[in-house]
């Protein structure tokens, strides 16, 4: 029965998405919403079977076939689930089938309707096999495989310039940071002669110090590319061409944890390498408040929550970092729901506002849009870390972590990020509710959203709410991390006892949070007339955080612009000029020497006789140089 | 000194090498009746895909000795024999050749306007000339194949090219003829040094060959010269640029065999002639074949990124698919040889779909040049579909023929050497650069002219002719098995007849010079 599920699991989607795929345009058209939900919807019940095997205490580690074998190259397609994976199955399945049911309201009407839903059943089954595979090798084979749904999806409006380059952009960076992924797999294959998780795993302890620090730092190449880490963060904001559906399954809460993922399961690697844990948690923190600090002045929605995703998966790899593997999971989860609702939300805000994105032209929209208002706030809240709600304690005990690893320093950093986490998410709530509208023309038109997509809101900000008390109560020995006990036991640090200064950490970050969201309050409701004074006394930084830091422009004139040039310098110098031109030379040079050795021709019998004569010689001479 | 071995009951290799050359015969004859020629061409091209499918099923795939031999002796005095055989890098590179045979037919069904009768003749006798090279066990043979394939090729190109045909086609004469005299003369040498005796009749046939042994610098002046034939075939840098001439020139039928099995002639032949007969020249030289290797992934790639003219693109991408090939082989393990076969085997699928879609586009734009597209995924979006399938297997996508064929070769690389693979996975980035970037370019945006709307999507013909290779790219893919079992056995082979030079130590470059002094 458990394979049965496992099989089924990601195969529904897959027939889901032939199906879809072959006669949607045809035959499904406006319907083509039934199958690919219908199959989300089995798959998501059997995810829920699944989990409450593992949590019965069930494993299955299942080899289906031998996929790749030449020479000592050797591969199965095969299956593992284990407690890692029945934690990311509840978060896939449960935000993949909200999402299948948001996107029939949302997408309702489009010309590419039938695709549409083809595409997300497409990465489901992808995103599934990449949490179900038992091996390093399928692990970057469904990585890639996410990556193209993800370049399919966010250039699903392929007419816009800007929705075309965001999607080639998306996979070529994911690209790079595969090339060391790829690298990582390699090394660990010619090291240890086997990719299967349960043989790398089993004999991690054989490997070389150097070794082992460059296998886990090019597989966290990889998964800073997927999880969008600075310094290859920037495909992310700019994946938010795609549709907001898109956005939320995607883009936050599922393929972008895939980095993640790979971290956590990798975890007996990871955890003998101290540099590469160093280089994980100093990757997370600085792209954690490198990110928040350019969301808060962003001016567009999605913009905003797209640079809190990079942050938030910043914070779930600083948590890897300092080894507090079950807290960076638990901040997965919680971030899972609580973000993917609140893109939901923004997806909400933009279909009530035909299309628009710019919260300068928004205000006022609380009562007008009631459901998505107080759903949005419930998630903004939960981001915040607002006391009780699910980020509350996941960010509490990624914090905490830090602190008690004896990272303080990640440990303040992450505060300062969560302050800017809470600002920049309440300036967003109070610049597009709040005040008064600033496009009239807009707010009159605006209106709640049909019913398929406010159900999926409600049901997400249940667990936005509540994940935190049923998971992380209490702090540190909360259900997650018993529940995933068995899969970091080898690698858990020090026992650690919840005292009182466990609790003044509470109360700090607690207090963090609700300061933030006051002076969003004071900068956008009570004094509007602040943010700009503050904007213009501080200019450089502003400037610097509103542009990005410039990083695309760097990254134009380091790499993307060279090796054009280089391109066209090899064609142009290389090809036509120099091969071709000695081809061609050597042929000029030919006809050269046969003008001048036409009088040869001569018809002269004797000269010809000469000729061959010496001709004979000479072979005769190659003859004995060879054979002596 | 007969021998016929009754694995099937006919002899197959023969029937399978010489029946297009009888249909191309027939074809000549039916002069003035498009249908029944076409028909010819149809029915020998099916047959024979057929035949290639009853090879393989009869194929013995857990042995690396040769199969289906067919010897008889033909001019006894200077030692040649009528020799045929196969193992599983032939028989696979076979199918390729007659399904890619079969599959270009429908696709130039009404795509030649002048001298059509010719042009499928010269098919027909092109196949068997390519056949022909991965049958034949006997090296006057092969050299005699070897240039059968060529001279059709030189036709399709200068008769039924582009505007600029005439130097293209003297330019891919060029050249392969230089690669091509070289290794007359190598044959040529190598037979004679072989003898026992300078009284005995010399050796021509390769089982005997690959039993002699040469002297050090014998080999590598052997080696070199059979491998520079090859890599012009192939093409490796600096000796592909005839490649994008050839490619833009050609007729679509010509390019997807040119691609799809032509350059796959020169890496069998380093298979089959370069590693058996040299091996310890190749291991001492490998390391500049790898170099040269890498720089064709790199250097094809980046050249790929600029172009302007959708061929050229796909084209010079050739050149670095295929330096995916010699990285593989060169690597000298049994997974880098079997990936650098994969990738050949892929390639050939996959570049064939391309050239035909390029063809395709080309039929209905009148234009290659990729700044006049843009949106085509809104009026042929049937195109843009098998398009994508076709650029991402190309650019590697996991499931798909390409990743598996390059991975592999990498790893056999990473095996050889840590940093060679590390600069050619550089390849892969660029890869997805160039055809994704070119995609965009294509098919997605604003479209420019709404009359394109006018012009129909894909037909049935079209379509049947993409689908099998897009079949096969995903079965090499997901189930690659199938065709590593065939070619694990002679890559094996190929490795243990490397492994006692393997171990053998002091400068390369030395043994090298050393040996070419001993000459003077």
């Amino acid at each position: 029965m458990m394979k049965t599920a496992v099989l089924l699991i990601p195969l529904l989607p897959l027939a889901s998405f032939i199906i879809t795929g072959l006669f949607g345009k045809r035959y499904f058209k406006e319907k083509s919403q039934y199958l690919s939900v219908a199959a989300v919807a089995v798959s998501w019940l059997l995810s829920i079977y699944l989990i409450i095997q593992v949590e019965r205490g069930e494993e299955l580690s299942w080899q289906v076939y031998s996929w790749i074998a030449a020479g000592k190259f050797k591969v199965d397609i095969g299956f593992l689930v284990d407690q890692l994976t029945a934690v990311m199955l509840l978060v896939v399945s449960t935000v993949g089938f909200m999402v299948h049911v948001y996107s029939i309201g949302y997408m309702k009407g489009d010309g590419g309707y039938y695709r549409f839903f083809a595409y997300l059943n497409l990465f489901m089954f992808s995103m599934f096999m990449l949490i179900l595979g038992n091996n390093f090798l399928m692990l970057y084979v469904f990585w890639e495989a996410v990556g193209l749904c993800s370049y399919l999806l966010i250039s699903f409006w392929y007419t816009k310039q800007s929705a075309a380059n965001a999607g080639t952009k998306a996979f070529l960076v994911n690209r790079v940071g595969d090339f060391g992924f790829g690298l990582g797999i390699m090394l660990i294959f010619v090291t240890l002669g086997t990719l299967s998780y349960s043989g790398v795993f089993e004999n991690a302890g054989r490997i070389g110090s150097g070794t082992i620090t460059a296998i886990c730092l090019l597989l966290f190449m990889g998964a800073m590319g997927k999880s969008a880490q600075f310094p290859l963060h920037v495909w992310l904001p700019d994946a938010m061409e795609g549709p907001t559906p898109v956005s939320s399954l995607i883009h936050a809460a599922t393929m972008v944890n895939a980095g993640v993922y790979m971290v956590a399961r990798s975890s007996p690697l990871f955890h003998q390498s101290h540099t590469a844990m160093f280089v994980v948690a100093l990757v997370g923190t600085f792209t954690a408040i490198f990110a928040a600090s350019i969301g808060l002045v962003q001016n567009d929605i999605k913009k905003v929550l797209a640079y809190s995703t990079v942050s938030q998966l910043g914070y779930m790899f600083a948590a890897l970092g300092v080894g507090a593997w079950a807290a960076g999971m638990f901040h997965l989860v919680a971030h899972g729901f609580f973000k993917g609702l609140l893109f939901l939300c923004s997806g909400s805000v933009i279909h009530a506002v035909s299309g628009e994105q710019d919260m300068r032209k928004m205000g006022g929209l609380k009562n007008k849009i009631k459901i998505t208002y107080w759903t949005f706030v419930i998630g903004a809240l939960a981001i915040s870390g607002f006391p009780g709600l699910a980020g509350f304690w996941s960010k509490d005990s990624v914090l905490a972590g830090a602190f008690n690893g004896g990272y303080w320093y990640f440990w303040l950093v992450g505060l300062i990020a969560a302050f800017m986490t809470a600002f920049y998410m309440f300036r967003l709530i109070f610049m597009t509710f709040h005040g008064k509208p600033r496009d009239v023309e807009l707010y009159s038109h605006a209106h709640e959203s049909p019913r398929s997509m406010t159900i999926p809101l409600i049901v997400l900000a249940i667990p936005s709410v509540l994940i935190g008390l049923v998971l992380g109560l209490p702090p540190e020995d909360g259900h997650i991390d018993r529940f995933l006990e068995p899969v970091f036991e080898a690698v858990k640090g020090e026992a650690h006892h919840f005292g009182a200064l466990d609790v003044g950490l509470m109360a700090l970050s607690a207090g963090i949070g609700l300061a933030g969201i006051f002076l969003a309050w004071v900068f956008y409701i009570k004094r509007p007339e602040l943010p700009e004074k503050a904007g213009a006394h501080v200019g450089v930084l502003y400037k610097a955080a509103l542009n990005k830091y410039w990083i695309d422009e760097i990254y134009f004139a380091l790499f993307i612009n060279p090796v054009r040039a280089l391109g066209r310098g090899l064609w142009r110098w290389v090809d036509v000029g120099i091969i071709d031109g000695f081809v061609n030379g050597s042929a000029r040079f030919f006809r050269g020497v046969g003008m001048v050795l036409r009088p040869a021709q001569s018809g002269k019998i004797q000269a010809y006789m000469f000729s061959m004569l010496l001709g004979l010689l000479a072979l005769l001479l190659v003859y004995l140089a060879l054979t002596i | 000194m007969y021998e016929f071995q009754e694995q099937i009951g006919f002899p197959i290799l023969t029937v399978i090498t010489f029946l297009p050359a009888l249909g191309g015969l027939a074809v000549l004859f039916a002069r003035g009746k498009p249908n029944v020629y076409k028909g010819i061409t149809l029915a020998v091209t099916g047959v024979n895909f057929l035949l290639s499918l009853v090879l393989i099923q009869y194929f013995d795939r857990y042995t690396a000795t040769m199969q289906f031999v067919e010897k008889v002796p033909w001019i006894s005095s200077l030692g040649i024999s009528y020799h045929m055989a196969v193992d599983g890098i032939s028989v696979l590179l076979i199918m390729l050749t007659t399904l890619l045979s079969l599959i270009i037919v429908p696709a130039s069904w009404n795509y030649i306007k002048d001298r059509e009768l010719q042009f499928f003749a010269a098919f027909l006798f092109l196949e068997t000339g390519l056949i022909g090279v991965f049958c034949a066990r006997d090296l006057f043979m092969f050299y005699v194949f070897w240039e059968v394939m060529l001279i059709p090729m030189y036709f399709i190109i200068g008769v039924w090219g582009g505007p600029r045909r005439i130097y293209a086609a003297i330019k891919f004469f060029l050249f392969t003829f230089a690669g091509s005299l070289l290794m007359l003369i190598a044959i040529v040498a190598i037979a004679y040094l072989a003898r026992s005796n300078p009284f005995a009749t010399p050796v021509f046939d390769m089982d005997l060959l690959e039993n002699a042994t040469f002297s050090y610098q014998v080999q590598v002046l052997a080696f070199l010269a059979f491998f520079i034939a090859f890599a012009v075939k192939v093409p490796m840098w600096p000796l592909h640029t005839w490649l994008p001439d050839a490619h833009v020139e050609a007729p679509t039928a010509g390019s997807v065999i040119l691609a799809g099995v032509m350059l796959k002639v020169g890496g069998y032949g380093m298979l089959r002639l370069c590693i058996p007969l040299f091996p310890d020249a190749v291991v001492a030289i490998a390391p500049y074949i790898l170099v040269l290797s890498i720089i064709a992934i790199v250097y094809g790639a980046l050249v790929s990124l600029v172009q302007k003219d959708l061929k050229k693109l796909v084209a010079y991408s050739s050149v670095s698919h295929m330096g995916f090939v010699t990285a593989g082989i060169f690597a000298l393990n049994i997974v880098g040889i079997e990936g650098g076969i994969m990738v050949m085997f892929s390639h050939g699928l996959l570049t064939g779909a391309l050239f035909l879609m390029v063809g395709f586009l080309y039929e209905r734009l009148h234009t290659r040049e990729i700044s006049e597209m843009g949106g085509l995924a809104g009026p042929f979006p049937v195109m843009a579909a098998f398009f994508s399938f076709f650029a991402l297997a190309s650019l590697g996508l996991p499931g798909l023929s390409g990743f598996v064929g390059e991975f592999l070769s990498l790893v056999g690389l990473f095996t050889y050497s840590k940093p060679m693979a590390a600069v050619a996975s550089i390849g892969i980035i660029l890869a997805a650069a160039y055809l994704l970037w070119m995609y965009q370019r294509v098919m997605f945006t604003g479209l420019r002219d709404q009359k394109w709307y006018k012009v129909p999507d894909y037909s049935l013909r079209e379509i049947v002719s993409l689908a099998p290779l897009g079949i096969l790219a995903v079965w090499a893919g997901v189930y690659p098995n199938t065709f590593l079992q065939l070619i694990q056995p002679p890559a094996a082979r190929l490795t243990e007849k490397m492994a006692p030079y393997m171990a053998e130590s002091g400068s390369v470059v030395e043994r090298i010079f050393a040996s070419l002094g001993g000459l003077f």
